[in-house]
């Protein structure tokens, strides 16, 4: 025992650490920078929100024109990837970060609805283009939801038309930020719910409608004199 | 068709040597005709509501005109119109739009479902924005809205602001719909709306006997933008022009060209030639970013493979994209044209962009060897695409299918060559066709015509550098505000990176369109999937759908 018990003595605490039997193929950069403390102190949350920020699965969700640009954004040259965002899912179950790219008008509206309901807490959205912000060109047609925060709440907006890649990463790495540092989008208003059509006000439309939707179907009612 | 043969017999009645004899035309259809209109680029013939079978089959059958290109319908003051543009593939210069009147109250029209089977699309949504009704069309339903809409919103009196009630009701419970019915042993399943395979929003109902499909339904209009709507509310001169890049957008700049063309026929704008070689260069650069795109998604879809291939494709996406942001300023929605020529000429340094370019154009033939020994020749490839999805010719044409669908069942039918516009009847180029009419040549058509774009776009660049300094006119003449004439109609078209994309526009005395309608190629070429794909497996429908390259922008405007 004696002598198990020099060697301590002459053991820096980094390979005590250790133990026998490993070695220097096991010392990653990371444990140096930890140095001498074998354990780190931070708070769960601290650590679930950077884990959540720094490893995103991004929904494999194509629109309009904008998801042209949202695809370049993923494949080469830039790459998403490189900022820890970029494996697309193809199912929303799998997924929690949806980035909305591009128009959505009164008959996709509802599915979108649906998709982004589907997508497991904690979500977040990215709004490309400007057909997420206002409706963009499409603005003042008549079929066309004025932005995408009538329907889902929207963490980050990247405005243009198409943004360019470079901003659509830039507005991700923001959304990164903002998730590591544990903040969340403010409550937006939403007019545009899914409901129940026996829910509805009963006013002329809703009776005109009466014999071809059931009660208990979901509806999406659009008021667009009400929109932004 | 067995109609075909005495066609090339006889010659077809009209025609003359130099262009179409509309006299002969009108004898030909008799009574059935009740006046004739003056169309700027052809003439309208008019008849009546119930008589539209008959004209329109006498004037497949006889006069040869075997393509309907685009249905538009309108409202005036006092009537509904339903106009028929119709065409020949053998020459699209040859063009004849058949004029329906129906009256305001009662606007039903016969269909003409049964005389050309496009017809059935392009009358539903005649119904859908405009609400003229058709008698004896199969399946008389709203396409592009949902069916709970309230009104017409492209009639005259639609009231934009009245509330709309939207249901889910396709998706309300999918498990319950995925399971087999107890009585039968198919299965329904929905592909889309949102699916990584549908390239956007396109939701196909599809019902599966074991793997194959028994019936396939394509429902549109998750992404109806009211493009047509929006175009009527904007002035010709400068409002328009961004619009089109959006209908197509993977190969956009293209798509600028077709309202040019529209446009400056119907106001008789001149464009300088140092602008239409500049407009032919940029318009095929786009045409090849489209087709790296098709061709990436397609491996996609067929591979499943997000490795190599489609970032291959995607790569030199970006080049072209990148030679296209030196030259316009932007990289998908250009705005570049210009009623009357382009906004502006090649950037400072001028040898830096065409050597960029060259560039380009030299790694080319490379590339695409790469590509034939990574995608065409690769076996997997061939299994999954030789013998599938097959559209025979005569089928194509009875759906109006045009662009590299048409060219990979053998139709020989390009608009740059048949119905000549831009620079491209002064170059060396030629119009790829194959005869395999499956996937496998769709993608073959494609590949080539990356080829022959570069080497439209390489004769280009020689003109571009030798044109003297003072003869670089960009720009011809034009008035601030562009008013037509009243009640002038025009409906062209020009070749864009998926087919026949053609404008309709009436003026009415404004600065703005009275009816801007447009005649997309997707559309089209879409109503000719359930064709394709009923009775193959479920794993060929989606190769079929990727092979035909839709863009759902462009399907519903
Ligand atoms: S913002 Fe512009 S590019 Fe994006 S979807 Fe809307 S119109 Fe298309």
């Amino acid at each position: 025992m004696s002598s198990n018990d020099k060697t301590t003595d002459t053991l820096s605490t980094q390979d005590a650490r250790m133990g026998q039997g490993a070695d220097d193929r096991f010392n990653s950069p990371l444990r140096e920078a930890f140095g001498s403390t074998p354990f780190i102190l931070t708070k769960f949350d601290k650590f679930m929100n950077w884990v959540r920020g720094s490893s995103m699965f991004m929904l494999q969700f194509g629109i309009a024109c904008c998801s042209i640009e949202m695809i370049h954004t993923y494949a080469i040259k830039h790459d998403l990837d490189r900022f820890g965002a970029g494996v697309p899912r193809s199912s929303p179950r799998q997924a929690d970060v949806m980035i909305v790219p591009g128009t959505i008008v009164s008959k996709f509206a509802p599915r979108m609805k649906r998709v982004y309901d589907q997508m497991p807490e904690p979500k977040f959205v990215v709004g490309m283009g400007s057909c997420t912000i206002s409706g963009g060109p499409f603005q003042e047609g008549y079929n066309v939801i004025k932005g995408a925060e009538e329907v889902i709440p929207v963490d980050i907006h990247v405005p243009g038309c198409p943004p360019r890649p470079e901003a659509l990463i830039y507005g991700v790495a923001k959304l990164q930020e903002r998730v590591a540092n544990g903040e969340s989008a403010p409550v937006t208003v939403k007019p545009y719910e899914m409901e129940q059509f026996g829910d509805l006000e009963q006013d002329e439309i809703v009776q005109k409608l009466a014999d071809q939707i059931d009660e208990d179907d979901l509806v999406m009612r659009y008021n667009w004199t009400d929109s932004p | 068709m067995s109609l075909e043969e005495p066609r090339d017999a006889k010659p077809e009645i009209g025609v003359t040597d130099d262009g179409l004899d509309y006299d002969a035309l009108a004898a030909l259809l008799g009574d059935t005709l009740l006046d004739r209109e003056d169309h700027v680029t052809t003439e309208g013939f008019v008849v009546r509501p119930d008589d539209v079978q008959d004209a329109l089959r006498t004037l497949k059958q006889e006069a040869g005109f075997d393509h309907c290109s685009c249905v538009t319908a309108q409202e005036y003051q006092d009537r509904y119109e339903s106009i028929y543009h119709l065409k020949k593939y053998d020459d699209p210069t040859h063009e004849l739009s058949v004029v329906v009147p129906t009256s305001r109250d009662d606007p039903v029209s016969q269909s003409a479902n049964d005389v050309y089977r496009t017809a059935d699309w392009h009358e539903r949504e005649a119904y859908d924005l405009v609400g003229i009704e058709y008698e004896d069309h199969p399946d008389m339903r709203r396409i592009l809205l949902p069916e709970t809409w309230q009104g017409h919103p492209l009639g005259r009196d639609y009231d934009q602001t009245q509330p709309q009630v939207v249901t889910l009701r396709e998706h309300a419970n999918p498990l319950q719909e995925d399971h087999m019915a107890d009585d039968t042993d198919t299965m329904f399943i929905n592909v889309g709306p949102h699916h990584p395979a549908t390239h956007g929003v396109l939701h196909l109902k599809t019902v599966l006997d074991g793997e194959q499909v028994a019936d396939v339904e394509p429902d549109i209009g998750y992404l109806h933008r009211c493009e047509e709507q929006l175009c009527q509310q904007c002035t010709y001169r400068h409002q328009i022009m961004p619009y089109p890049d959006r209908w197509d957008y993977t190969a956009n700049l293209i798509n600028e060209w077709s309202y040019a063309r529209a446009a400056e026929t119907l106001a008789d704008i001149d464009v300088p030639e140092y602008a239409q070689v500049l407009r032919t260069m940029s318009a095929e650069l786009s045409r090849m970013a489209g087709h790296f795109l098709a061709l990436g998604t397609f491996a996609l879809d067929v591979y499943g493979e997000f490795t190599a291939i489609f970032q291959y494709a995607f790569r030199d996406r970006e080049i072209a994209q990148d030679i296209l942001e030196d030259l316009t300023g932007q990289r998908m929605m250009h705005n570049y044209f210009r009623l009357g020529g382009v906004v502006w000429d090649l950037p400072n340094p001028r040898e830096e962009f065409f050597e960029k370019t060259r560039d380009f154009l030299d790694d080319l033939p490379a590339k695409l060897d790469e590509y034939h020994d990574m995608i065409t020749s690769n076996e997997i490839f061939q299994v999954r695409c030789v013998n599938t999805g097959v559209l025979e010719p005569d089928v194509a044409k009875e759906y109006g299918a045009t662009g590299p669908v048409a060219r990979g069942s053998g139709i020989d039918y390009d608009l740059r060559r048949d119905d000549p516009y831009g620079y491209y009847p002064e170059l060396d180029w030629d119009v790829v066709t194959e005869d395999g009419c499956d996937n496998y040549a769709r993608v073959l058509v494609r590949m080539q015509e990356v080829e022959e774009s570069a080497k439209i776009v390489e004769q280009c660049l020689d003109l571009l550098e030798d044109w003297p300094e003072d003869e670089r006119t960009l720009q011809s003449n034009v008035p601030r505000t562009i008013k037509p004439e009243p009640d002038t109609e025009i409906y062209s078209a020009i070749e864009n990176a998926k087919g026949e994309l053609g404008i309709y526009i009436r003026s009415d005395g404004t600065d703005k369109p009275a009816r801007f309608k447009i005649r997309s190629p997707s559309f089209s070429n879409l109503q000719a999937l359930p064709e394709m794909s009923n009775g193959e497996y479920v794993a060929d429908l989606i190769a079929t759908l990727g092979s035909l390259d839709i863009i759902l922008g462009e399907v519903d405007r």
